[in-house]
């Protein structure tokens, strides 16, 4: 050994660094030819799991681009069940109908706890009724990636269904048979698990640009047989409607945004999914189009009436949290001013910079409104878990002006009430609430109150649309809990906004 | 003056669509307690619109119940309950001569006279459905002073001609529309015309809406809510002819304060009919 050898060793044991022991010493896999372009190449999701180090009691995550046509999320579940696996914690970004196959494994004790941003049908109506005994966390899709980055959420596997991958990770939900289109939840998650796998439906030869999720974020790719159904996505959400009742919300709702002082070139908007918030995007839009009145961006879920908006000049770009149907993700695809973001660059109150604060106009839905304008999206009138928190609160909280679009009845359910069942925006974030029997203005907005009605728009008072729905429906009889917390409403802070019990039986 | 553009058929027996379908602001609206409502809901029917009369939910939009034919067991309840209800207007299906009026006529001022109400202020609305209706057209429309309008009914009408709805310019309606048009004129009453049955054909719908508002009928039935906006714009006026309008009026204004006779507009002279049409311009134009 020379004496600038010794010198080097001394110097590392002194300072307790490690002395150099070959080029790959630390880094074995780099040493063969084949494990270093295809170690992360997985012939089946049962040898990556293992791979993963997953342990009972663990954290697995997943996103919910697919909706309604997801696949990875069940599959995964029951491989997981097959292993033995037990006392997991599962942080999907939301669930839907479509995982109403959990309650069992809820009940086999494979899923000890649920961090969501939603859940509904027959999952939703089990843990209403007392399924679990760890109330899930229901959190915004902004307040989710605040959970992960404070470490709450500790994603030990993330699990990302993906369109397509190379054999290194690089994966997107754009480019492949099977498009999802934007990967803005999944990406929080592959900057922030322990390990990663990439469920790609197409392998792809090297690289595969755009690489929504990156190869230094990737540990495993594995191919599945069906990633998720695209054809499924917009089901229940991003439709078209015919309903009459949504078309005249819409046109209110368009003329409430038209009104508000707020509809002017440079303007930025969020209009959300489904059947009124739909036709609102394509009322509004034609209003855009006839006083040449152009959006600096769009924000969201993105949905085709945002897209053909973006291809008629009338939106600069587009900036998409979540592809609502199979023309955004294709839009997404194609058109260089339509750009995915990530769930922390969409809507953390906590990152840097968040979409959410530039936006002027936002719509959005609920299934419950009361008299101080707080708004339910979580719970129905049964006050059964049936909705998810979304990005509602998450923009309410930030847009310039918030416009709340709801039927008076559901049913012969009054929609604005007193009290709502479950909190989980503010009312204080909340500017105009719009409904088919007329419109009700914050009193925090007078100035907003005014130009609604210089402009003839039937505006009355929340207490009068809440005094309407009952004089409609009747008083409802009230919801009978137990005193057993089913859920908590997380606000997009982390704050504890609410509970929900569970319904006595 | 009263605008007459959409009346909007609702099912009797629909409580949902009863108690809600307010909120799409046609003209006029009209509770049916004949064709659209089974043998078996007749009774629920006709229940469940007297208490949608009596809550008074349809503020400002002219209510309309269709009775059954004179010819069914149930046309006397139906007029019984509707004119206590406190209807505007009883359409009377499938009129095809004066004493299907009368028979009717008399029998409403029987129950106005037992329940209160003013003799005569419950109107009639004719339903013109054959051939025979067709041609007793203008004594129908002028047999009382109670009818405020007639309104053709296309489907039974063509199985009655023995043809059928054709697209495009429908020359086997034309000779019916003409007919009820001109007898409802000559009666100075209001005339709707055919309901359009494809609620998904928008191009169909506003097609035959043109053919309506050219020949001059004041609206038509419709049955679906999506069709209201689309009839109101296609008979919204323009802004030339808003403007024009405003004209006129202001031009009969100035006549009047000045005590002139004759009103005159850039030189030329303006009859009363231009002044009143003049009136319903701005009035379409208000509501569109």
């Amino acid at each position: 050994m020379s004496y600038n050898q010794q010198c080097t060793a001394e110097y590392a044991s002194r300072n307790n660094l490690p002395e150099f022991e070959g080029v790959f010493a630390k880094s074995p896999q780099l040493a063969s030819p084949s494990t270093k372009r295809h170690r992360k190449l997985f012939p089946s999701l049962e040898e990556a799991i293992r791979t993963s180090g997953l342990r009972d009691g663990s954290t697995v995550s997943f996103h919910h681009a697919f909706r309604e046509g997801d696949k990875v999320l069940m599959h995964v579940i029951k491989t997981l069940s097959d292993l033995g696996f037990k006392n997991l914690t599962i942080a999907p970004s939301s669930l839907l109908n479509c995982h109403d196959g959990l309650v069992e494994y809820i009940r086999s004790g494979v899923i000890a706890k649920i961090f969501t941003s939603g859940l509904r049908g027959e999952l939703g109506e089990a843990v209403s009724k007392g399924l679990m005994d760890v109330p899930v966390q229901v959190h915004s899709h902004g307040g989710r990636v605040h959970l992960i980055q404070t470490g709450e959420i500790s994603i030990d596997v993330a699990f990302l269904g993906v369109a397509s991958s190379d054999e290194f990770g690089n994966a997107n939900g754009s480019h492949g048979e099977l498009s999802c289109g934007s990967l803005g939840y999944a990406k929080v998650d592959a900057a922030h698990a322990r390990y990663v796998i990439a469920m790609a439906q197409e392998l792809v030869d090297f690289p595969n640009y755009p690489a929504s999720l990156s190869q230094d974020q990737v540990d495993a790719v594995v191919t599945v047989d069906e990633v998720g159904d695209p054809s499924l996505i917009s089901v229940g959400a991003a439709r078209l409607t015919k309903n009459p009742r949504d078309l005249l919300l819409a046109r209110i709702a368009a003329s409430v945004i038209e009104h508000s002082g707020s509809f002017k070139t440079g303007f930025s908007m969020q209009t959300g999914s489904g059947g009124a918030a739909t036709a609102t995007t394509i009322f509004l839009g034609e209003k855009m189009v006839e006083k040449n009145i152009k959006a600096s961006f769009a924000l969201g879920g993105v949905t085709g009436p945002i897209v053909d908006l973006l291809n008629k000049g009338m939106i600069g770009a587009i900036a998409d949290v979540q592809s609502f149907d199979v023309t955004a993700a294709q839009s997404l695809r194609e058109n260089a001013a339509h750009c995915e973001i990530s769930a922390n660059e969409y809507a953390n109150s906590s990152s840097k910079g968040a979409y959410v604060d530039r936006v002027d106009v936002v719509l959005l839905s609920a299934l419950e409104v009361d008299i101080d304008f707080n708004v339910n999206v979580l719970t129905g009138s049964d006050g059964v878990l049936r909705g998810a928190s979304g990005g509602h609160c998450d923009v309410a909280a930030a847009a310039n002006l918030t416009v709340i679009v709801t039927p008076l009845l559901r049913s012969r359910m009054p929609c604005v009430v007193e009290h709502v069942n479950t909190v989980v925006t503010p009312g204080s974030t909340v500017d105009v609430v719009v409904t088919d029997h007329g419109i009700a203005v914050n009193p925090n907005n007078q100035a907003l109150e005014k130009r609604l009605r210089d402009a003839k728009l039937p505006v009355l008072s929340i207490e009068e649309l809440k005094d309407l729905a009952i004089s409609r429906a009747g008083k409802p009889e009230p919801i009978a809990y137990t005193d057993k917390i089913v859920a908590v409403v997380r606000y997009r802070d982390g704050s504890v906004m609410d509970v929900v019990r569970q319904v006595a039986r | 003056m009263r605008l007459r553009r959409s009346m909007m058929f609702i099912p009797g027996d629909s409580a949902g669509m009863l108690s809600n379908s307010y909120i799409y602001r046609p003209d006029s609206v009209m509770f049916d307690l004949e064709d659209a409502v089974s043998l078996a809901e007749k009774d629920t029917a006709r229940l469940l619109v007297f208490n949608t009369l009596k809550a008074n939910l349809y503020g400002g939009i002219e209510t309309v119940v269709r009775i059954n034919g004179v010819e069914t067991p149930f046309w006397e309840d139906d007029l019984d309950m509707a004119v206590r209800g406190g209807v505007e207007v009883i359409r009377l299906p499938k009129t095809e001569s004066v004493a299907d009026v009368k028979e009717i006529e008399n029998r409403i001022e029987n129950i106005e006279k037992s329940c209160g109400r003013p003799i005569g202020d419950t109107k009639i609305m004719a339903a013109i459905e054959s051939a025979c209706g067709v041609v007793n057209a203008v004594s129908i429309a002028s047999c009382t002073p109670r009818m405020i309008a007639i309104a053709l009914a296309g489907f039974d009408y063509l199985v009655d001609m023995q043809t059928s709805r054709s697209s495009g310019s429908e020359p086997e309606l034309f000779y019916a529309r003409a007919a009820v048009l001109h007898a409802a004129r000559a009666a100075k009453i209001d005339a709707f015309d055919v309901a359009y049955g494809n609620v998904n054909d928008e191009e169909g719908f506003l097609r035959e809406v043109a053919i309506a508002k050219n020949l001059g009928f004041n609206g038509k039935s419709l049955i679906h809510p999506r069709q209201i906006e689309l009839l109101h714009k296609a008979y919204a006026p323009t802004t030339g002819e808003v403007d024009h309008a405003r004209k006129v009026i202001q031009a009969a204004k100035d006549a009047e304060e000045k005590n002139l006779g004759v009103v005159s507009l850039d030189g030329k002279m303006i009859d009363p009919p231009v002044i009143h049409e003049a009136q319903r311009v701005i009035l379409l134009s208000d509501h569109s």
